[in-house]
Parts: C-alpha cells; sequence; structure tokens
C-alpha cells in the first residue's frame, strides 16, 4: 500500500522508509510555532523542563499578534513576558510591533516555511502552511514547550480524504466559498483526525491566496492538516520567499483514503456559513435577508493582498451604508505597505471603512471590534461559535473577502453581484 | 474515578469552554471562574470535585487553546467522556493529564446527574445509577504513560533523567 503525502512527509521526519496510518510516531520539527495567548503558558511549562535553551534558536517562531497592540494591562503583562522570553533564549524568529503580522500570513511571507516541512503551532491555525505542500498542524501549549525543548512531537500517522479538484473558479468566487462548500458537505467533524489532501487539474488555476485560505480552514472540519500538491505557482512562491530548500512529496498511486470528494469549482456559488458553525454554510442565493452591523475584512483566513484587491474592487467608489461599521486589517506589515502603494488603503477609507494594523483582535472577540448582544457581522474569519466575536448573543457569518465588502455597501448579506456591474 | 455526571451535547466548542476574553490570563485556577461560561451559567456553581463531563460529537473543537483542558481539570472534573473528541483538545488533554474517554455508547446512554465510575486503563465505564457498563477506547501504551506521568512534562522529564 502506498503512502499519503502527508504519511512520506511524517515518515521522512521520523526517520522511517514507511509509517501507515494510525502509526505513532515521533518527528523531528523544522519550526515550532507560538503566538502572545498560548506562549505564556508553553514558557512556564518549558521552564519546568529544565534545559536551559531552546533546541535551535532559528526554528522556533513566536509572534505576538492575539491581544496586540497591546488591549489592556493583562494582555500586556503576557506580551511581555513572552518578549523577555524571547530576548532571554535569543529566539531569532520573534516579531514586535511594526514588523509583525498576523502568524500565519507572516511566517510563510518569511520565508519560515517551504515545501516538505513538519510543522507544530500552538494556534490552530496553523494548518495554513499546507498550502505549500508542508505538514503543519496546531497543538496546544505544552506541545509547543516540549517541541521548543527538543525539537520532536509526538504524532499519529493520519488518514486521508482526497480532494480532487476540477475546473476552474467563477468570478467572485475565491478559495473561501471552497473551503466553505467542502465544510458544508463533510461537517465540522467530516475530517476528523484526518489529512485533506488536494489534488487535481484545478489546483492550478487557484492562487497561492486562495490555497492559504483553503489550508487554513482544515481545522474547521476536524483535520489534522490540509496539503496541497506542490505545483510552479507554489515553487515561485517558495523561490521569492525563502531561501530554504523544499522537498516535493507525491502522493502514491495506491495510496489509500477513507473517501475521495470531487469537487466542481466552476460549479460553485459564493457562500455563507451561518451562525454558529463554519458547516451551517448556504450559497449566497439561499442567503434571503439578513440586515448587519459589521463587516469585519482580515485575519489570518483572508488578510493577504489577493484579498484585499477583490474588496477594493467592490468598495471602490463607492460607500459603506451608514451605520455599517467596516474594519479592514491586512494581515502582516509587508501587505499593509503593498496595499498602500497600490491604492487600496485609500479606497477602503474614501469609502468609509475604517484601516487597522494587523491583529487577530476581532476574530476571537479580542478588541478592536467586538459585538454586542444581538449584533451581526459579516466577517472573513473563520470561526462562527457562539460568542466567537463578542456577546454570546451576537452571530457571525463567514463569507470571501467579496461578499463582505458588497454586504458593507447595502448592509445586508449580499452578493457583489448586486453591486458591481458585469 | 467517579463521579456524577454533568452532561452537553455535540460541538462543544473550545471558545464555550474558555471564551478568548478571559485568556488575558493564563492562570488555571482563576480562568476556571469563566469554564463553560457561554454554554452553562449554572456550570461553576454546581460542579463539585470529581464530577464526570459527559458530552456529544467533537468535544473541544476550534481553538489550540490549552486553557480549555486546562479550566475543566482546574474545575474539578475528573474525567471528560464523549463520542469523538476534536484532535487538539484530545492532544491536550493527555499532554496536561486530564483523564479523557471516547465511547459512543456510553455518551448517548448516560444522562445528566448519573453516577459513574471509569478505569481509564481498561476503558470500563460503570454507569452505577442505571447499573450499566460500556466500553471505552482505551489509550495505547504510549499515552497511558504519559497520563501515567501526569502530562507530557513530567513524561519528557522521566525520560531525560
Amino acid at each position: 500500500m502506498g503512502m499519503t503525502m502527508t504519511q512520506k512527509i511524517l515518515a521522512a521526519h521520523a526517520g522511517l522508509d514507511r509509517v501507515e496510518a494510525g502509526q505513532l510516531i515521533m518527528a523531528n520539527l523544522d519550526l515550532v510555532l507560538g503566538n502572545d495567548i498560548t506562549s505564556p503558558v508553553a514558557i512556564k511549562e518549558f521552564n519546568k523542563i529544565g534545559v536551559g535553551e531552546v533546541f535551535d534558536k532559528s526554528k522556533v517562531a513566536i509572534v505576538p499578534d492575539h491581544f496586540t497592540p497591546n488591549k489592556d494591562i493583562k494582555s500586556a503583562e503576557q506580551a511581555k513576558f513572552i518578549r523577555e522570553f524571547a530576548g532571554d533564549k535569543e529566539i531569532e524568529n520573534y516579531f514586535e510591533i511594526g514588523e509583525m503580522g498576523i502568524e500565519h500570513a507572516l511566517i510563510p511571507e518569511k520565508g519560515l516555511v517551504v515545501g516538505g516541512d513538519v510543522v507544530i503551532g500552538a494556534d490552530s491555525h496553523t494548518c495554513t502552511y499546507g498550502a505549500l505542500g508542508a505538514f503543519s498542524t496546531g497543538v496546544g501549549s505544552t506541545d509547543m514547550a516540549a517541541g521548543m525543548a527538543d525539537g520532536r512531537a509526538w504524532f499519529k500517522v493520519p488518514e486521508a480524504i482526497k480532494i480532487v479538484l476540477t475546473g476552474s473558479l467563477p468570478k467572485w468566487v475565491s478559495g473561501k466559498d471552497v473551503i466553505l462548500h467542502i465544510i458544508g458537505m463533510i461537517g465540522v467533524d467530516g475530517a476528523l483526525y484526518e489529512s485533506m489532501e488536494y489534488t487535481g487539474p484545478g489546483v492550478a488555476s487557484l492562487s497561492m491566496d486562495d490555497r492559504f485560505t483553503m489550508a487554513n480552514m482544515a481545522i474547521e472540519a476536524g483535520a489534522k492538516n490540509g496539503i496541497f500538491e506542490i505545483d510552479d505557482k507554489t515553487i515561485a512562491y517558495m523561490k521569492e520567499h525563502s531561501a530554504k530548500e523544499y522537498t516535493v512529496y507525491k502522493a502514491d498511486e495506491d495510496a489509500e483514503y477513507t473517501r475521495v470528494i470531487e469537487v466542481d469549482l466552476s460549479a460553485l456559488r459564493p457562500t455563507v456559513a451561518f451562525p454558529h458553525l463554519p458547516d451551517n454554510t448556504r450559497t449566497i442565493d439561499e442567503a434571503g435577508d439578513v440586515p448587519i452591523h459589521q463587516v469585519v475584512i482580515g485575519s489570518c483566513t483572508n488578510g493577504r493582498i489577493g484579498d484585499l484587491r477583490v474588496a477594493a474592487k467592490i468598495l471602490e467608489g463607492r460607500r459603506v451604508k451608514k451605520g455599517v461599521r467596516t474594519i479592514i486589517f491586512p494581515a502582516t506589515q509587508k501587505i499593509y505597505l503593498q496595499a498602500m502603494q497600490e491604492g487600496l488603503l485609500e479606497i477602503f477609507v474614501e469609502a468609509g471603512a475604517a484601516v487597522s494594523t494587523p491583529t487577530c483582535g476581532p476574530c476571537l472577540g479580542g478588541h478592536m471590534g467586538v459585538l454586542a448582544a444581538g449584533e451581526r457581522a459579516v466577517a472573513t474569519t473563520n470561526r462562527n461559535f457562539v460568542g466567537r466575536m463578542g456577546h454570546p448573543d451576537s452571530e457571525v457569518y463567514l463569507a470571501s473577502p467579496a461578499i463582505a465588502a458588497a454586504s458593507a455597501i447595502t448592509g445586508k448579506i449580499s452578493s457583489p453581484e448586486e453591486v458591481v456591474e458585469s | 474515578m467517579k463521579g456524577t455526571v454533568i452532561k452537553y451535547g455535540d460541538n462543544v466548542d473550545t471558545d464555550v469552554i474558555i471564551p478568548a476574553r478571559y485568556l488575558n490570563i493564563s492562570d488555571m485556577k482563576e480562568l476556571a471562574k469563566h469554564c463553560m461560561e457561554d454554554l452553562d451559567k449554572d456550570f461553576v456553581g454546581k460542579v463539585k470535585p470529581g464530577d464526570i463531563m459527559v458530552a456529544g460529537k467533537n468535544f473541544g473543537s476550534g481553538s489550540s487553546r490549552e486553557h480549555a483542558p486546562g479550566v475543566i481539570k482546574a474545575s474539578g472534573i475528573s474525567c471528560v467522556i464523549a463520542e469523538t473528541f476534536a484532535r487538539i483538545f484530545f492532544r491536550n488533554a493527555i499532554n496536561i493529564g486530564l483523564p479523557i474517554m471516547e465511547s459512543p455508547e456510553a455518551a448517548k446512554d448516560i444522562e445528566d446527574g448519573d453516577q459513574v465510575s471509569i478505569d481509564v486503563y481498561s476503558g470500563v465505564i460503570t454507569n452505577i445509577t442505571k447499573n450499566r457498563t460500556y466500553q471505552g477506547t482505551p489509550f495505547p501504551g504510549f499515552m497511558q504513560d504519559i497520563m501515567r506521568a501526569g502530562g507530557l512534562i513530567n513524561y519528557v522529564k522521566e525520560k531525560g533523567e
């Protein structure tokens, strides 16, 4: 029996010729990641181990992005605690305000992950780097601590779902719509403990930004990781961003999958996940009349330059509806600068939207856009759980940047087709 | 271990177990004051040391925050039984030494308030109230070693010594 992409990467990092689904292995890590919420717990655990130094100063990354710029005194204390640790341990990839970004946009942009790597991060959306053909998965703080100490982590080798993409995306349909469609189809536990492996002729038509979005939300289907086959676009991206050597892994012809799902990209419609689960999806045509109070465009899911360009195309020369608080978050400093140079930020401000420095803040109800009871938001983020963006009686509708921008203009969940003449 | 059951449904996510708005602190005892707050405001008032939490599918889905199993443990819950667990929660629970058990049969049959006893090593769950037993999935040896050591950090330390 052959191996999947994920199984091949794990075997190589465990020093084994082959692995099988269900096998417990210890794998060497190429990067260990944490943020300002998970790192404080990890550092306390790390200190209990008593090793003194991290296993490799260049292979640990700490990005304070959740409650930063510090939202209150307690957050400032946590940020200070991890800053001191990063300084003390000489962590090379600690990124402070002014140079940071939302971790899962920043890490690939900085070239810290390439195809074939094994990455753990104490953040559930660490699965994002599967877009580059790496095995990357979210873990907790204790795993981060143990990973920082000895550069290894235990894994149960996962089974996989093969997702074969065909066709190409219609206008206003993006990677976000594809992943919401898939989660709607298989459910929030549809890929529990498994890999989601993307292949097929449709992959080539997806931009890297689309692929990051799709890999990012693998966790929303319960998956261990989402991973794309490496192609010319992936290689071009890695060469532009990284000096690290990458390895291309392809699944064997006879690799075993628990199921095979075919998705015809050409047939997809813009899709929205209604409260309170990401699998509660409807196409925009089935959305009905849903008035909204806030729009958030950004996050590790959809705060990249391609996302901002789509939003700008819709907002250009238009105004957001009075009373709809529209907040746009470029995901990194580099994206922010690029958006400024391309004139996107001017379009946003002219349209009546607020533009923020990179932060995860509103996505998890931290700061910079918390909802009151009874309020509804359309967000390009990844979770719409009860209380995710604020009050337990508020509601989050997950959608693409195109739908979010169109909805900001009309004040209700809307298709871009409603506001932009084609 | 033996205790009274507090029961919940499917897809109990980490945002309702411990809302992110409180994660500007990382002390589990302090955070436990808000455990389950957005799902069950009465939890903190009613939970007693040794109580057992039982839930449906995909327990602990969402964020990787270890604070979620951390506050459940700090609340005094001795074990969580569910039909299935989300994978990061599963890992985290083992790593911090919070006993968990997968058993669809037990998760469906056990009701709120039942008295239940559990042998996490054999996987046998006994419902004392209903006089029934269920078989849960016992941990592989390696995970049992971590649990016995009281979590991954102690396990790593023991291995190192």
